[in-house]
């Protein structure tokens, strides 16, 4: 369906993906506000073959950016790039093109991918705190930095859950395991186990489509307290989400950045006709 | 729209449902017979082995008067028993031992129908040391072994021809029969592995090691306990590294992903977020694979065990190295031996029942351990 789609829209519009980038994403001039770029990045699972073609875009500080496109369309395949998850399958790889944090080449070899993921934190789809004490979910990220000191743990799991938005729920029970809080609890766990390592990006793929509607609620919530502090860059298939969340939103289609501009233009005034029809509901 | 009723022409009087075929309604009641007979053959022959063990076995462990065990046969090494009859007819049995005794209280005594049963008097002590000592060794070494060898395979190789190799091999490994792997551990361990001594034998290979005249002499380690716990762990370690590599495989892949993305790197990962929790399904297994350990004969005929010894194993031993290097009894050989080696009489039959209903025991409580560590930590670990 969709492919039949793409090329009928091909045959209409006559439009490349290529000249679609160029023309949306242009390279944005050196600000300090960035810290995510993304230059002409193409990426690959299995050498030769590109799911993702020739992507650029600015990630802004402070601000939430939302990935949406439709199913495989290589949006999370994307977010995995940015705090190099994808390093974890063996073929995996950026075939051209840059991606630099804070001014760094997260590529390079003289990059470190453990202190990379120290300051570029990530929140999965599916909740999945370790099955340890509440506190020990917390204080997992600093313990494998060597911190062990009771002090400065007690209250680094203290902020975090205030953070989160957790501390009232859980701190009469903080031994009790992990697993055994509600799914949205669970989530926000997740989160505060990410902000007790003080990242300056935190990514989350999807993190409330495995949750109910007032979890959801809640976790949005906390997304925007977030973003005073952290960077936060958030893949959903929920547009609806992208829209009560996000100051920017990037259009991914089969593996090409079809737009990325302020959310309220994406979703009332989009540049491109492939974005509309998907914001629409005529595909995806 | 036609009605549909007309193109079935269904007469209320008949039965629809009577049978048709008869021929085939007979095969399918046979097919069930056969199937049930095989499945009750099975039963029967299990339960033979069992009630016939037990019937002739727990006879000699247990007894009617208090403490209620035959405390002796559990306590006792192996001897030989004598059975002979006095000059006024009167019937002893009684082992080697106290028959010398007897001999000297009453010298001038005269003995007819004196026969000698080897292996049948005194108790099993000597092989269940053995025994326990081999496998303790053996498990030491498979899991160290096999453990190392699962993390490499499922957490850090790579996926390619090489690596099926491996799998292959180690999946080869499990179809080897025992007395291959018997000997296999003779010509490695008993005769070539490589000791430190200061007294290299004439004819092997040796190294001068330059520390006090210490040589690595690839002399073996000859029939001993260590050659024999090698051997049973070479034997047992396809069990334990594919049931490591399954309790690793078990552990959710968000495990890992999260704490990656925490910053842990590949080994904390593992050490902190995947072994914790595979633990129980390893320990599990390794169980399980200490009773088969237990009672394989084949691998130490050659390479550990011995007949008959008088000595239990840490009684005149003066170092570690000794004590490892010393060959020693094990139950299942012991088995063999008064089953299969020694004149078969109604004087033998109690220790032969005795040892194996005593084995079958310790294997069938190994066994409910197992099933009870897998329950209770099912119980405990979730996610």
């Amino acid at each position: 369906m969709n492919t039949v789609m793409s090329e009928q829209e091909k045959q209409e519009g006559g439009l490349t993906p290529d000249t679609q980038v160029t023309e949306v994403a242009p390279k944005a001039e050196p600000s300090s506000n960035v810290v995510i770029e993304v230059d002409n990045v193409s990426f690959a699972y299995v050498p030769k073959k590109d799911v993702l073609h020739d992507i650029s875009m600015n990630i802004n500080r402070g601000e939430v950016t939302a990935f949406i496109g439709p199913s495989g369309c290589g949006k999370s395949t994307l977010l995995r790039c940015l705090n190099r998850m994808n390093d974890l399958i063996p073929t995996a790889g950026i075939s051209k093109g840059e991606i630099r944090i804070l001014g760094t080449d997260i590529y390079h070899r003289e990059v470190d991918v453990i202190e990379l993921r120290k300051h570029v934190g990530m929140v999965f789809q599916k909740y999945n705190p370790f099955p340890k004490s509440i506190y020990e979910n917390v204080a997992f990220g600093l313990r494998i930095q060597g911190i062990n000191d009771k002090k400065k743990l007690d209250q680094a799991v203290e902020e975090s859950l205030v953070f989160a938005g957790l501390w009232g729920e859980v701190k009469d029970r903080l031994d009790s395991s992990g697993l055994s809080l509600s799914g949205g609890q669970q989530q926000r766990l997740c989160i505060a186990r990410t902000i007790a390592v003080q990242p300056k990006v935190i990514l989350m793929d999807e993190p409330c489509s495995a949750l109910d509607p007032i979890s959801t609620a809640t976790i949005e919530e906390l997304i925007t307290k977030l973003k005073k502090e952290f960077t936060i860059v958030i893949v959903t298939h929920n547009m609806q989400q992208a829209t009560r969340v996000s100051d920017r939103t990037a259009f991914f289609y089969l593996g090409n950045l079809i737009e990325m501009d302020k959310t309220t233009k994406i979703f009332h005034n989009p540049s491109m006709k492939q974005t509309e029809d998907y914001i629409s509901g005529r595909f995806g | 729209m036609h009605d549909i009723a007309e193109d079935l022409p269904i007469k209320r009087t008949e039965n629809p449902f009577a049978t048709k075929a008869h021929a085939l309604k007979r095969r399918d009641r046979i097919t069930s017979i056969v199937l049930r007979l095989t499945t009750y053959f099975i039963l029967a022959c299990a339960g033979y082995i069992f009630v016939d063990i037990i019937v002739k076995g727990a006879p000699v462990v247990f007894k009617g008067t208090p403490p209620f065990i035959n405390v002796p046969f559990l306590t006792q090494s192996p001897e030989t028993l004598m059975t002979f009859e006095t000059a006024d007819g009167e019937f002893h049995k009684m082992d080697f031992s106290d028959y010398s005794q007897f001999k000297r209280d009453f010298p001038g005594l005269k003995i007819v129908e004196e026969h000698s049963h080897a292996f049948s008097g005194g108790g099993i002590l000597g092989p269940l040391v053995g025994t326990a000592l081999l496998t303790g060794i053996c498990i030491v070494i498979a899991l160290f072994v096999g453990l190392t060898t699962a993390i490499y395979l499922n957490e850090y190789s790579t996926k390619g021809r090489f690596m099926d190799a491996v799998r292959l091999a180690i999946m080869n490994l499990a179809g080897v029969p025992s007395v291959v792997f018997g000997l296999f551990g003779l010509g490695l361990f008993c005769l070539v592995a490589p000791v430190i001594t200061t007294t290299p034998m004439d004819g092997k290979f040796a190294i001068p090691l330059f520390l006090g005249g210490n040589f690595l002499s690839f002399q073996g380690w000859g029939v001993s306990m260590l050659s024999g716990g090698f051997t049973l762990a070479v034997m047992i370690l396809p069990v334990i590294i594919a049931a490591c590599e399954e309790s690793l495989k078990a552990i959710p892949m968000g495990f890992r992903e999260a704490s990656f993305a925490l910053g842990a790197t590949k080994w904390q990962t593992i050490a902190k977020s995947v072994l914790p929790y595979a633990f129980p399904g390893m320990l599990t297994a390794s169980v399980l694979g200490i009773t088969r350990v237990a009672g394989e004969t084949a691998p130490i005929m050659f390479t550990a065990a011995l007949s008959h010894k008088d000595k239990l194993p840490w009684q005149d031993v003066n170092s570690i190295g000794g004590f490892f290097s010393q060959s020693v009894q094990a139950m299942p050989y012991h088995i063999y031996t008064v089953a299969a080696r020694i004149p078969q009489s109604e004087y033998t039959q109690p220790m032969q029942y005795g040892s194996v209903f005593v084995f079958l025991i310790l294997v069938m409580l190994f066994a409910a351990l197992s099933v009870f560590l897998r329950i209770h930590y099912r119980q405990k670990v979730k996610w």
